[in-house]
C-alpha cells in the first residue's frame, strides 16, 4: 500500500501565512489540511469596550489588501444599529473607493501573484524579465486603484477618510476628476487583460459550486444588496446568521464557515458574483467575457484570473462613471447618535462577502463583535477543490502536483491575513 | 568589467495584516528599479521562490505572538547583515498587543471554540524585544517614501533621513488648521512622531497614533488638554490605547487613566 503526502510548509503569493497537507493512499485523498497558522489576533475580543466610532480604524488592521471592507463592513453595520441612512453622493463616494480597492487588489492578484503559476514562472520580477511593459501596465493598473484609495481616502492601506456617517472631509472636485484619463486608460487596458489571460493553459476541472454574493437591484453588487445564491437564497443581510455559521477545526487558527441548511462547502468571490450577477455587469464587460470565453456561468475555479480581469474592467467603467458625475455633497458625513441595540453590516470584499455584525451599549460603547471573512468562509470549497485536483492529477509528478495545488489554492485570492482571526501546505508522499 | 554582485533582500512576516510588505509592492514606480538594485531573495507573498541566506538586508514585519515565532526571529536575526522593522507591529506590538492589557484565556474563548486548539503568547510583543534590530521605520502602515528611503540610505551605507520630530510640526509645514485649537477635537499629534504628513488633521479629524511616540512625549501635558476639552478618564486612556498601545510611553500614560 502506497502513502504519499504533499506538504508545503509556508504557501508563497498569499496574503498572510498558511500551509497544505494532503495525504494520499492508494490513490485516493484519505486527508486534505489547509491550515491558517497566522497568529490569532483577537478582533473580536478587543472591540469589546471601544466604542463604536472607533471600530472602522481599528478593524481596518485586519488587512492590509483591503482594509475598505473592513472600514465600511463597520461603518455600514454601525449606521445599521443607529438608524443612519446617508445621502446618494456619499454612497457613490463609498462605492468609488471601494472600486478603488477592488482594482489594487485584483490587479495585484492576476498579474503579480496569480498569472507566474499560468506561465511556469516563480514571480512577477521573473515575469519582468521576459515581459517588462506587460508588468509595467500592470503595475499602472494596481496604481490607478491606489490612486483612487488615495484621493478619496487619504492613503492606499488603512484609508484615515471615512466614518460612521460618511466622511471625514468630501474630496474636492477637481482631484476627483483627475482620475479620468487613467481611468479611461485602465478600461482599455482591463479588457486588453481579459484577453490575455484567456489564452493561457487552464486544467479540466470543474465543480458544481454553491454560489453565494451580493445581488443590487441595478448595480454589479459591491458595498450593498441582499445576500443570494444559485440555489434559491435571497436573504436581507440582517439574516447572515440565520444560515451560516464557522466552526474551529484543530488544524487552523481561522475559523471554517458553513451553511446551517446542507453539508456542501459554499463558494464566495469573483466567480460567484459573476454567476449571481452576470446581468447586472456592463455591457462591455459582458462582451469581453464572452470574447474571453466564458459564458453566463463559470465552474472552473482556475478561470477566475478572466473573471478577475472582467471584474476590473467593470470597476473601472463604475469608477469612471462615478468620477465623471461626481459633485462635493452638501455635507460630507450625516449625524450618527449613539443608541443601543445590534446591526449588520456585509460587503463584497475582493475576495467574497464580508460579514460584521456589532452590540452597542446606550452609550455607544461596543458590547459584542462577530466579524466573518471571506477567505475564513473559502476554506471548506479550498479543502474540497484541493481534494479534487489532487485525485485527478495523480500522474503528475511531486514537484507539479505541488504547484497544481498551491495554484488551486490561489485560485481563491486568500486573504490569510484576514481568515485568523487563517495558510503551509503538506503533501505526504511516502 | 564583472556585474556587482547585488545586495540580498529578504522580506519576513509575523503577526501582522500583510500592509507594510504590501506597502512595498505599492511603490508602483519603483518596484522594477528595486528589483534590479537588489536581489530579492525571499518574500513569500510575492514569490514561490525563496532563496537561501545569508541575507544583506531584511525587512520584518508584523508582531511576536507565538513561541513559534520567538524560534523563527532569532533564525532571521542569524541570517541577517542588517535587519529592519517595519510597521507598528513589529515596532511597538501593533493592534493585537492591546491583548497585553486584558487576560489573553477570556479573549481566545470568546474567539475559538476549542480554546485547546489555539497556541499563542499572552504578549504581543515588538521585535526588539526579542533581538537587535538596525533600524525601526513606524507607521500603521509605513510610509513608502520613508521605506524607499530606509532602503536606499541602507544600500549606501549612510544613515536613513528620516525625523523624529511630532507630527504636529508636520501638520503645520502643511499649513493645516490645527483641529484641538480650532474645533475642540482631541488630536495625538504633539506626542506622535512624523512620517504620515498630518494626514488625518488635514482631512479635519485628530490623530490617532499611527506613527507612535515621539522621542519625549509629554503625555501626561496632552492627556490634561484632553481633560479639559471634556474627555472623561476611559477616552483619555482610549485614545492612547490604539495601534501603538504597547509603546511605552502610550501604554504608561494608558495606564494612569484607569486599568
Amino acid at each position: 500500500m502506497a502513502t504519499k503526502i504533499i506538504k508545503v510548509g509556508a504557501l508563497a503569493r498569499v496574503e498572510g501565512e498558511g500551509s497544505l497537507y494532503v495525504r494520499i493512499k492508494d490513490d485516493t485523498v484519505t486527508d486534505v489540511r489547509f491550515g491558517i497558522f497566522e497568529p490569532p489576533r483577537f478582533f473580536e475580543a478587543f472591540l469589546v469596550g471601544r466604542d463604536y466610532s472607533e471600530a472602522p480604524d481599528l478593524a481596518a488592521r485586519i488587512c492590509g489588501i483591503c482594509p475598505v471592507a473592513y472600514e465600511l463592513g463597520a461603518i455600514l453595520a454601525m449606521e445599521d444599529v443607529l438608524g443612519v441612512t446617508v445621502s446618494q453622493p456619499i454612497n457613490d463616494l463609498r462605492r468609488l473607493i471601494y472600486c478603488g480597492e477592488w482594482i489594487e487588489s485584483h490587479g495585484l492578484h492576476t498579474y503579480l501573484l496569480h498569472a507566474p503559476d499560468f506561465l511556469g514562472l516563480a514571480d512577477a520580477l521573473e515575469l519582468a524579465k521576459v515581459d517588462k511593459p506587460l508588468v509595467e501596465r500592470a503595475l499602472r493598473l494596481k496604481k490607478i486603484g491606489n490612486d483612487i484609495l488615495e484621493i478619496v481616502g487619504g492613503r492606499a492601506v488603512h484609508p484615515v477618510n471615512l466614518k460612521v456617517g460618511g466622511f471625514y472631509r468630501s474630496p474636492r472636485k477637481a482631484e476627483i476628476r483627475r482620475l479620468r484619463d487613467d481611468l479611461k486608460w485602465a478600461i482599455d487596458e482591463s479588457e486588453a487583460s481579459a484577453k490575455l489571460f484567456s489564452g493561457f493553459d487552464f486544467p479540466d476541472f470543474e465543480q458544481d459550486y454553491t454560489f453565494i454574493a451580493l445581488r443590487h437591484e441595478r448595480d454589479y453588487a459591491i458595498h450593498q444588496g441582499r445576500l443570494v445564491s444559485n440555489r434559491g437564497l435571497d436573504v436581507p443581510v440582517s439574516e447572515f446568521l440565520d444560515h451560516f455559521d464557522e466552526e474551529h477545526v484543530e488544524h487552523s487558527n481561522a475559523l471554517q464557515g458553513y451553511m446551517k441548511a446542507g453539508t456542501s462547502p459554499y463558494m464566495l468571490g469573483p466567480l460567484a458574483r459573476y454567476a449571481i450577477n452576470h446581468d447586472r455587469l456592463s455591457e462591455r464587460a459582458r462582451a469581453a467575457a464572452r470574447s474571453a470565453g466564458l459564458g453566463p456561468v463559470v465552474l472552473n475555479p482556475f478561470r477566475s484570473i478572466i473573471v478577475r480581469a472582467v471584474e476590473m474592467l467593470q470597476a473601472c467603467e463604475d469608477a469612471l462613471a462615478l468620477v465623471e458625475g461626481y459633485d462635493e455633497p452638501d455635507r460630507p458625513a450625516e449625524t450618527a447618535t449613539p443608541r443601543a441595540g445590534v446591526g449588520h453590516g456585509c460587503t463584497e470584499a475582493p475576495r467574497g462577502v464580508c460579514y460584521h455584525r456589532y452590540q452597542l451599549a446606550e452609550d455607544g460603547s461596543i458590547l459584542d463583535a462577530r466579524i466573518i471573512p471571506p477567505t475564513s468562509q473559502n476554506q471548506k470549497a479550498i479543502e474540497d477543490d484541493l481534494r479534487r485536483v489532487v485525485e485527478a492529477n495523480l500522474d503528475l509528478a511531486p514537484d507539479a502536483l505541488q504547484w497544481r495545488c498551491e495554484q488551486a489554492i490561489r485560485n481563491y485570492d486568500p486573504c490569510i491575513s484576514c481568515a485568523t482571526h487563517f495558510l503551509t501546505l503538506t503533501v505526504e508522499w511516502a | 568589467m564583472a556585474p556587482r554582485k547585488r545586495p540580498k533582500l529578504a522580506v519576513w512576516k509575523f503577526s501582522s495584516c500583510d500592509g507594510c510588505q504590501l506597502s512595498l509592492l505599492d511603490c508602483e514606480e519603483d518596484l522594477l528599479a528595486i528589483s534590479e538594485a537588489v536581489d530579492i531573495s525571499y518574500f513569500l507573498e510575492a514569490t514561490r521562490k525563496p532563496a537561501k541566506g545569508p541575507y544583506d538586508i531584511s525587512l520584518v514585519e508584523g508582531s511576536i505572538a507565538t513561541a513559534h515565532d520567538v524560534e523563527t526571529i532569532r533564525q532571521v536575526r542569524r541570517q541577517s547583515r542588517t535587519l529592519i522593522t517595519i510597521g507598528a507591529c513589529a515596532t511597538a506590538g501593533g493592534v493585537q498587543a492591546l491583548r497585553n492589557f486584558k487576560n489573553v484565556k477570556s479573549f481566545i474563548s470568546r474567539v475559538y471554540a476549542h480554546p485547546e486548539f489555539i497556541e499563542t503568547l499572552d504578549q504581543s510583543s515588538p521585535i526588539s524585544d526579542l533581538v537587535a534590530v538596525d533600524f525601526e521605520l513606524r507607521g500603521c502602515p509605513v510610509n513608502k517614501a520613508q521605506l524607499l528611503e530606509v532602503l536606499s540610505a541602507t544600500l549606501n551605507g549612510r544613515k536613513p533621513n528620516v525625523h523624529k520630530h511630532a507630527e504636529c510640526i508636520e501638520c503645520k509645514m502643511r499649513g493645516n488648521v490645527c483641529v484641538t485649537v480650532a474645533k475642540g477635537e482631541p488630536c495625538l499629534g504633539p506626542v506622535v512622531q512624523a512620517g504620515c504628513g498630518g494626514l488625518c488633521p488635514s482631512v479635519g479629524r485628530g490623530c490617532f497614533g499611527c506613527f507612535g511616540p515621539t522621542e519625549t512625549p509629554n503625555t501626561a501635558a496632552l492627556a490634561e488638554k484632553f481633560a479639559a476639552l471634556g474627555l472623561d478618564p476611559r477616552d483619555i486612556q482610549r485614545q492612547f490605547r490604539g495601534l501603538n498601545a504597547n509603546a511605552e510611553a502610550f501604554r504608561k500614560e494608558s495606564e494612569r487613566h484607569g486599568n
